[in-house]
């Protein structure tokens, strides 16, 4: 039989077919290397360097004869990240990590009621719809440091939120505070629910309209049909939308330090005082260790919540069903 | 769609993660020793130089640097503009000095920063002797050295004002007072029957100005916030009397409590909309506050007079900037003259017509057709003369940065002075230790 002079040639294929994917490979990544480099420029490259940084200090003793600073810096270990959990540079750390979580736990769960609620008005067919969605969205398209000047300007000791309460003494928002903290959370809320309507929106675009009147036939409430229908189909897109807000707030900025001012310790955030030590008075070590602190801390929260509630952020949901 | 959206958001994530701790820039890995006598090495190289400055707001500028082109073909200057607000030129600057760049030649710097830019040597020691520093006022002198050494050359100069509403004080029969008690005692006898009329203010808010404030508070109640030889003082009863002028104040409501939201623009406004009637502010207010276009509402109201102290005139702290040749660049010879060209006495006075900036040319506040043009000459002169400067400290943006945690808390009522002050001289002591 011809079977046993087949015999050889059952191997033989694979060869041919991994060496055109060998081929393919080696292709691939000729492709792709261009990509990678400038990716390991601009990415690796500034994140390594500020790993390395974080383990050192500007030398600062002055010269008692000529004034003269001394120059370069000096090896000091984990001291950058002892500094910043214990002693004096400890409080206003500690103090930052946790207006940073407060503000993220805050500004976030308002967000999302309101950016599902705002989704729900935009998603109903009424008239002026087109405007309401624009309206709505407004917001978003404002630069979040112009934001931050125009809220300055409403929260003003003289300015219009004053005005509209009409108290006996006025609040002064921008002083340190709860009232300064309380501004950051509103002016957040305004800048970013609607970026949670966007997105929920989106969601409730997908859902089929069947799925509704099915419920409808069953005499479900408004109400049950939210919690049991709208809410379950959409919460993949909303988890995403939360994941991007809460990452996003983390490393909140802007509003901080165009509202309030640096320095008040009722709004610093970790960025803040980052930005703070290297910028001002140019201690790129102690920044650096905020900043990888910042790095593991937000790395570590998305991983919990991709983990914990399942928001599915690479889209591979749908490969794994499949399975 | 969804699952390319999503894939794209990955990648957006996965981007904002990095970018999120990448923001700090790489510091400098430090230049070798330039050997540093008590005499400067000579400046040489004649050519093109920069002239960097923060944003010309009289526009005087271009025109000053003009005339110096007409006259130097071989060795033009170009003026490079920042941002108007200090840090961001500050930031700048150091910028420029870390990655020892010679695109910055003359350097237009805050009295401030002094200290900082010379031990770091970013700028170079100049020759005294190139300079007619005798002409200039001598507290202005002192702002451009460090360690007895010349660093740069004042050329503009700025001290703090008593601006008070005349109209009031002379409708009670009174002069501007001269010590904190007379300005208690006015404000008392005017404010009843001038309901919605606050008594003082100045800069409060939590920034440069606080510092400012605080150390004119502390020198007008006879105390020192960083002595002569470089060391802190200030848990001192004098500080404590200087402190409390500012903390009693904000108790009794002698300064209004929105003054602790106020910058200088904050307070001008107040003080323009008729709500102030003493206000602790820099000389750029008068032509402003005297603008009769309706934007004033105290226009032909007011006057200036030395800042009130403890038990007499007090103190006020000196702004101002000086003119510094930064180390990297190159035709450091060039920029000396040009240095020499500006701070010479015609271009001083014809600033000071253009812009009303304070001048550090001491003759040109004597000048009768000057005075009479800038009535408050007389007065900043005054001010300047007994004018002291900030701490002339290395880490001078961290001192500045305690200062104003102590006293801002202090004011707002967190803390007592007395406690303020005691962690101030801590910190303090910490940061200027060598």
């Amino acid at each position: 039989m011809s079977t046993t002079t087949e015999a050889p040639p059952t191997p033989s294929p694979p060869p041919p077919r991994q060496s055109r994917r060998a081929g393919a490979g080696r292709l691939a990544a000729a492709l792709v290397t261009p990509t990678m480099l400038v990716l390991a420029l601009v990415v690796a490259y500034p994140v390594l360097a500020a790993f390395r940084l974080a383990f050192y200090q500007k030398k600062d003793g002055i010269d008692p004869e000529t004034g003269l600073l001394e120059q370069g810096e000096t090896f000091v270990g984990l001291e950058n990240f002892t500094d910043m959990l214990v002693g004096d540079a400890g409080d206003r750390f500690r103090n930052a990590l946790f207006n940073t979580t407060s503000f993220t736990v805050v500004a976030v769960s308002i967000e999302v009621v309101l950016g599902v609620l705002m989704a729900l008005v935009m998603h109903r067919a009424f008239k002026g719809r087109a405007l309401v969605r624009a309206a709505i969205l407004v917001p978003w398209a404002v630069p979040t440091a112009i934001a931050g000047l125009l809220w300055r300007w409403i929260f003003q000791a003289d300015g219009v939120v004053n005005k509209v309460l009409d108290l006996e003494t006025p609040i002064l928002w921008t002083t340190d505070g709860f009232q300064a903290w309380v501004a950051v959370v509103i002016a957040d809320t305004w800048k970013t629910a609607p970026f949670i309507g966007l997105l929920v929106l989106a969601g409730l675009q997908v859902i089929s309209n069947e799925v509704y009147e099915a419920a409808k036939l069953d005499g479900a409430s408004p109400w049950k049909t939210f919690w049991a229908i709208t809410l379950p189909l959409v919460k993949p897109t909303l988890l995403v939308a939360v994941l991007f807000r809460i990452l996003d707030t983390l490393r909140m900025f802007d509003l901080p330090f165009t509202l309030i001012g640096p320095g008040k310790d009722a709004t610093d955030t970790i960025t803040v005082i980052a930005y703070e030590e290297a910028v001002k008075f140019g201690k790129y070590g102690p920044a650096s260790a905020y900043s990888v602190f910042l790095f593991l801390y937000v790395a570590v929260v998305a991983f919990v919540f991709v983990k914990l509630l399942g928001a599915d952020v690479l889209g591979t949901r749908a490969g794994k069903k499949g399975r | 769609m969804v699952t390319q959206g999503r894939v794209l958001r990955g990648a957006a994530l996965a981007a904002a993660l990095v970018l999120g701790v990448s923001a700090c820039g790489s510091s400098d890995s430090g230049s070798p020793d330039g050997g540093a006598g008590n005499t400067p090495a000579a400046l040489e190289g004649v050519g093109p130089i920069s002239f960097v400055t923060g944003k010309d707001l009289s526009g005087n500028l271009q025109n000053q640097i003009d005339e110096w082109n007409k006259s130097h073909p071989d060795q033009q200057a170009t003026l490079i503009e920042l941002p108007e607000d200090a840090d961001a030129q500050r930031q700048q600057f150091v910028q420029n000095a870390q990655t020892q760049s010679d695109a910055y030649t003359v350097l237009n710097l805050d009295v401030i920063w002094t200290a900082e830019f010379a031990a770091n040597q970013w700028v170079e020691q100049l020759p005294e002797s190139e300079f007619p520093l005798d002409k200039l006022l001598p507290t202005t002198v002192e702002t451009a050295k460090y360690f007895d050494k010349l660093y740069g050359v004042p050329v503009d100069s700025d001290g703090g004002l008593l601006y008070y509403r005349k109209d009031l004080l002379d409708a009670a029969g009174l002069t501007p007072p001269t010590t904190w008690a007379e300005l208690t005692d006015a404000c008392g006898k005017i404010q009843p029957t001038n309901p919605g009329l606050q008594c003082y203010a100045g800069q409060f808010e939590k920034y440069e100005g606080l510092t400012v404030n605080f150390s004119e508070a502390v020198n007008s109640a006879g105390g020192v916030v960083v002595g002569e030889d470089g060391k802190p003082n200030v848990n001192t009863p004098e500080a404590k009397k200087g402190l409390d002028f500012l903390v009693e104040g904000v108790k009794s409501g002698q300064i209004p409590a929105a003054a602790r939201t106020y910058k200088e623009e904050e307070g001008r406004r107040a003080f323009q909309a008729g709500e102030l009637l003493f206000h602790r502010q820099w000389p750029y207010q008068y032509a402003k506050a005297s603008a009769t276009d309706g934007s004033s509402q105290v226009a032909g109201k007011f006057a200036v007079a030395p800042l009130p102290g403890l038990d007499g005139p007090g103190a006020s702290t000196l702004g101002g900037h000086n003119y510094a040749v930064s180390k990297f660049a190159k035709n450091k010879k060039s920029a000396v003259d040009f240095i020499k060209f500006l701070v010479g006495e015609d271009q001083q006075r014809a600033n000071l017509e253009k812009t009303s900036k304070a001048p550090t040319w001491a003759a040109l506040y004597d000048d009768p057709a000057l005075v009479e043009k800038f009535p408050y000459l007389v007065e900043l002169k005054k001010s300047i003369e007994k004018a002291e400067k900030r701490p002339a400290v290395v880490k001078y943006q961290e001192v500045s940065t305690a200062i104003q945690s102590a006293v801002y808390d202090a004011m707002g009522g967190t803390t007592s002075s007395e406690d303020a002050l005691k962690s101030l001289q801590g910190k303090l002591e910490e940061l200027t230790k060598q």
